[in-house]
């Protein structure tokens, strides 16, 4: 799983051919919030086997929950300091009120691309084989600008904001990620049979970029066939760049079909910052019943840490951690409630730190 | 129709998906008749012509969309046990299609809520579950992020639900929808929910319950109905299965056996459906998408030899 990973991809392309790292690497700091939930257990999952491993990093942690009104200052000033970030999860309260933390730092840190990594594990039996889909799905605007208002009561205007601006640069990341990972495969994923102005803006960006990268191949799908093709023939879809809602639709539906939202890498990226977290959460952060059992999953906040690991360029690190979770998962005694099995996470988290090597 | 001798009979109009609009005699007689059965019209990718299916929806007020899926017995697929009813509001939300650019490079697309539409459409839901003795209706929403659209769409459910008390009511963000369908797709009975998310999952359910091929469905409206295949994933078939004739007739089937029960006919809608599910339990006569060879016609003589 040699895989590069995204961010300050000018820097990447640079170092390419210098892969000799000096040993005396000097430890990282990355912001650590846990948040609510299932949120503190993994992120706490994470610090373990980083300590095990004796990985260059050490995390700054800020107490956020999911309920405040906007992120502390000082959480916000320790991101842009250290530039990277890991999250275990906020919870976004249903209906009026309260905006979603995690829509906010996306904002304001504009990390504007979301990675969702859905891949099929060994020893992890699903419906669906063959499934390598990495999701890039547009972050800041779309159907998630949160600008609603209601014009007369009882009927509300919800605003979806489309720019060249925003469509060009995710769709240049989605094809410079394919370029640098050696992926064969775009596809836009888009709804323009309908929403022709908004969508046709989209598609437009991606044709342009698209150009760029003859080697890359590139193709379109409407949304609702896309749906259906996921479900019944994943092996087609390599990458795919998508607007914001149908990507959030999207990696979820490919993390349900690959192992579910437990194992899932991924991450918010940003010109300057990135921030890791659990790929597709499908929008909770666990029930009561799984947090006072102990029993949530760690891997996929740990493939993300993995993913963060690249990011600052410790590969070795990376790879250890990812093969020995690879080695847990395929080895199968000791798995989480979600994924068949019945461990705690700590034990899950013990067998890791004993697969590292 | 004509081998079963059903008591219908068909006034045929041409329209195709690259027309401006729907030609008037066409809407007056859908109106006349207030009963119709569609094949396909392609809506063209990008600008220009805007969708015919929509404008047919809108003009007939056609609020309601229906996709029944289910698993039927000798199809095999990944998922078992899957009887899900998706309705769909039809009219509004992000399918409005009012967009304008603001700036060049800057488009913004309105996606519109009322209460009025999401209350017919939560009544839609829930009369239908009553009538059909289904258990569970599930409103699928993105209320955490979309807070006054989709909470005025929630608040129109909850408060229908409550004069439904035999009726099980829950609700469900629509990614975890999305993850909870190629997962347990079993939990699910009945579905309502706006416009665009309708779209999607009931392409996801009928992707895990057979494919677009065999779900049927329809829209309704309060005075028309206009019938056609469930989930048509936005195409209307490619190239070589025209040339071939290996479309798959069983959703357009099935289809027609829901507007034979629409227009008070139970007794050939079940003995339409009978036979369909009996060629396909059989499975010697099934089109490519469904994993056969045969071509439209053979599917069609089977199902006619089928007719008791």
């Amino acid at each position: 799983m040699a895989r590069k990973s995204f961010p300050i991809l000018k820097q990447l392309i640079q170092q390419c051919t210098n892969r000799s790292f000096t040993s005396t690497a000097s430890p990282r700091a990355v912001t650590l919030i846990p948040g609510d939930g299932v949120g503190p257990l993994v992120t706490d999952a994470v610090e373990q086997v980083m300590k095990a491993m004796k990985a260059p990093v050490y995390f700054d942690r800020y107490e956020v929950r999911g309920d405040m009104k906007c992120m502390p200052e000082e959480v916000m000033d320790s991101i842009k300091k250290n530039k990277v970030c890991l999250k275990g999860g906020l919870m976004t309260p249903v209906g009026g009120g309260v905006s979603s933390l995690n829509v906010q730092m996306r904002k304001e840190l504009d990390l504007y691309a979301s990675i969702v990594h859905c891949f099929t594990l060994p020893g992890l039996p699903t419906r669906h084989n063959d499934v390598d889909i990495v999701v890039i799905r547009e972050n800041t605007e779309g159907e998630y600008a949160g600008l609603e208002h209601e014009v007369v009561p009882g009927v509300v205007e919800s605003l979806k904001v489309i720019t060249k601006y925003c469509s060009e640069r995710i769709a240049k990341f989605a094809f410079e990620y394919a370029d640098v990972n050696k992926r064969k495969k775009v596809t836009a994923v888009h709804k323009a049979n309908i929403m022709k102005l908004a969508d046709g803006l989209f598609l437009e960006s991606c044709r342009e970029v698209a150009a760029k990268y003859p080697e890359i191949q590139y193709e379109e799908i409407i949304v609702d066939n896309c749906c259906m093709q996921l479900v019944s023939k994943p092996e087609q879809f390599d990458v795919m760049v998508t607007p914001n809602l149908y990507g959030n639709l999207i990696a979820n539906t490919t993390a349900g079909l690959a192992g579910g939202t437990g194992v899932m890498p991924g991450g918010n990226v940003g010109t300057d910052q990135a921030v890791f977290e659990q790929g597709a959460s499908a929008g909770n952060v666990g029930n009561e019943k799984i947090l006072k059992l102990k029993k949530a999953n760690p891997v996929a906040l740990l493939l993300s840490s993995a993913m963060m690991l690249r990011h600052l360029e410790f590969p070795s690190f990376a790879d250890r951690l990812e093969t020995a979770v690879r080695r847990v998962i395929a080895e199968g005694k000791f798995r989480t409630k979600d994924v068949g099995g019945d461990s705690t996470t700590q034990e899950v988290v013990d067998a890791i730190i004993a697969a590292v090597d | 129709m004509e081998a079963m001798h059903a008591p219908v009979y068909f006034e045929r109009y041409d329209v195709h998906g690259d027309m401006k609009s729907m030609p008037p005699e066409v809407m007056d007689s859908i109106r006349k008749n207030k009963v119709c059965l569609k094949g396909g019209l392609k809506t063209p990718v990008g600008g220009g012509v805007s969708s015919l299916n929509v404008q047919l929806r809108k003009e007939l007020d056609l609020y309601a969309s229906l996709v029944h899926c289910f698993n039927l017995k000798g199809l095999p697929t990944r998922h078992e046990n899957v009887d899900i009813v998706v309705i769909r509001e039809n009219t509004e939300g992000e399918y409005s299609g009012l967009e304008h650019e603001v700036v060049p490079g800057v488009v913004e697309s309105l996606k519109v809520m009322t209460k009025f539409c999401s209350e017919r459409i939560a009544k839609y839901a829930f009369e239908y579950a009553y009538l059909n003795n289904r258990k569970v209706v599930t409103a699928v929403h993105k209320a955490n992020i979309m807070k006054l659209a989709d909470g005025l769409f929630l608040e129109s459910c909850r408060e229908v639900a409550s004069k439904y008390p035999g009726i099980k009511y829950n609700e469900i963000i629509v990614d975890n929808c999305c993850m909870q369908l190629v997962s347990k797709p079993e939990q699910f009975d009945v579905m309502v929910t706006p416009n665009l998310y309708g779209n999607l999952v009931a392409n996801t359910a009928a992707g895990i319950a057979g494919g677009t091929g065999v779900m049927p469905g329809g829209n309704v409206g309060a005075d028309h109905a206009v019938f056609e295949q469930g989930a048509s994933a936005g195409n209307v078939g490619n190239e070589k299965i025209l040339e071939q004739k290996k479309a798959n007739p069983v959703a357009l089937f099935l289809s027609s056996a829901m507007m034979l029960r629409h227009l008070q006919f139970p007794s050939f809608a079940d003995r339409l459906e009978t036979s369909v599910k009996r060629v396909i339990a059989e499975g010697k006569y099934m089109t490519k998408d469904l994993g056969g060879v045969s071509t439209t016609q053979e599917v069609t003589d089977a199902v006619i030899a089928n007719l008791k």
